[in-house]
């Protein structure tokens, strides 16, 4: 099932699609375009960790001229970072360089503490599509890629579903492509990832906790292009979703 | 609770001068390039955050842990701060600040955060902070807040220059180098002025 987190007349809930529209939880059916999305989480008390991989495609690793990384290079995001389907995201003035990375993103389903690769899918709740902006006149290399790349506010779109892990029988043979204002730049293929989901799910919690509504955003293949105030940008993984932003 | 308000923790690398001084010429070479223009932040998530008086538990592979005391700012609304709270920010040891730091930084209970808030106020200034750290009751560290590259409101107006911190968000002032170690069996306690005392002993995980 696909479900969306949205606001409908001022009221925030969970809803489920429904032949090409939005199912409510009181059987109304509401057009796609009728509500807010918010990214499709369950709130958390303590703040979600939200894990994201640099370099987990070998073509994107080899397009920016690095060799690929031999363990994943991953960075952390605050929540300030993310924002909804069909929302807005601010490229910054005097800037060269802005562009999308479509990304799988596993939402964690249950506390994941040493697990082992051959269990890891069942610590995974669903998945759902991020659009990891990067603004690379900012880049440093001082922790690269360093927070004021990555973690601009409303820089991470997350949706518009989250589809439950049991409807994706093989995350790791999904095409994904992005597409600016109708054109395809973006094209690739989830079963090029250096890492799969369960190599990073046993990696990852051999060290740290991951709890429930913990994201992953595994990475982004070749073809990355710059964008500009105005552009429609859709990222979209088969079976997951097309998230769509607008870069203001 | 502060443990229990707090939203995204962001710590700050080189943001006391020593801390460029100890580097010295490497900033400018590979892979750096250059010294550091924007603030040099990382984040300690929630799986890391340990309550004063807890133990703190090293996996058999880690020896020692570098102690990484500092003060924070606790945010009440984007741009102001509630007030300052110490934590004890642990690394696994390592060298190179190339990479983002989450295989060092962000494993379970790393990061111990007191329990004393200090108000923000207009006689409350950073700058004058001093902070000691103890190893089983030894002087191990002293840390004098004037040596910040960017003092404590310049550090929040350029992070806020990209990035909104909100209600409960925390960002750390910076660590000054000279760090401790510490193994299994110590108790680190880190104090400061009207910030009071913050303690957690290290302990050896539990074998699982």
């Amino acid at each position: 099932m696909k479900h969306a987190r949205i606001v409908h007349t001022g009221v925030t809930q969970w809803a489920t699609e429904r032949d090409g529209q939005l199912l409510l939880a009181d059987g109304r059916l509401v057009p796609l375009d009728a509500v807010t999305w918010l990214p499709p989480l369950e709130p958390v008390v303590a703040p979600r960790t939200i894990l994201a991989l640099g370099l987990n495609y070998a073509d994107h690793a080899k397009e920016l001229a690095f060799k690929a990384p031999e363990e994943p290079l991953v960075f952390l995001k605050g929540e300030n970072a993310l924002n909804g389907h069909r929302q807005f995201t601010r490229r910054p003035e005097g800037v060269k360089f802005m562009h999308y990375e479509c990304e799988l993103t596993v939402v964690i389903g249950r506390e994941a503490r040493k697990v082992k690769h051959a269990d890891a899918y069942d610590f995974v709740r669903g998945y759902t599509v991020a659009n990891d902006y990067a603004v690379r006149d900012y880049l440093e290399n001082w922790y690269r890629p360093n927070l004021r790349v990555k973690n601009r506010d409303g820089a991470t779109p997350v949706g518009p579903w989250l589809v439950d892990a049991g409807d994706v029988p093989n995350p790791m043979a999904l095409a994904l492509s992005t597409t600016v204002n109708g054109k395809v730049t973006q094209s690739g293929n989830t079963k090029d990832m250096i890492f799969d989901v369960p190599f990073l799910i046993e990696y990852f919690s051999a060290f740290m906790t991951l709890r429930p509504g913990d994201l992953i955003l595994t990475g982004t293949p070749d073809g990355v292009v710059d964008c500009r105030p105005g552009d429609v940008v859709v990222t979209e993984i088969e079976g997951i979703g097309a998230l769509m932003n607008t870069i203001a | 609770m502060i443990v229990d308000t707090m939203r995204t923790v962001y710590g700050t690398l080189l943001n006391f001068r020593s801390e460029l001084e100890t580097l010295g010429a490497q900033v400018n070479e590979p892979p750096y390039g250059a010294p550091p223009k924007a603030p040099v932040l990382y984040i300690k998530p929630a799986n890391t955050w340990s309550r004063n008086g807890a133990a703190i538990a090293l996996p058999a592979r880690v020896a020692k842990v570098e102690v990484g005391a500092t003060i924070a700012m606790l945010m009440k609304a984007p741009g102001e701060v509630a007030g300052y709270v110490l934590m004890n920010d642990l690394s696994i040891p390592h060298t190179s600040y190339f990479r983002p730091p989450v295989k060092f930084k962000c494993l379970d209970g790393f990061l111990g955060v007191g329990d004393t808030l200090l108000p923000a106020a207009a006689d409350v200034d950073p700058s004058r902070f001093r902070l000691e750290v103890r190893i089983n009751g030894e002087l191990k560290q002293s840390m004098n807040f004037s040596q910040l590259v960017r003092p404590a409101a310049q550090l929040l107006a350029d992070v806020g220059e990209f990035m909104t911190l909100a209600a409960g968000d925390v960002l750390m002032l910076g660590v000054d180098a000279g760090r401790p170690l510490a193994r299994v069996g110590d108790r680190i306690e880190i104090s400061a002025d009207g910030l009071g005392s913050l303690s957690n002993t290290l302990v050896a995980e539990a074998a699982s």
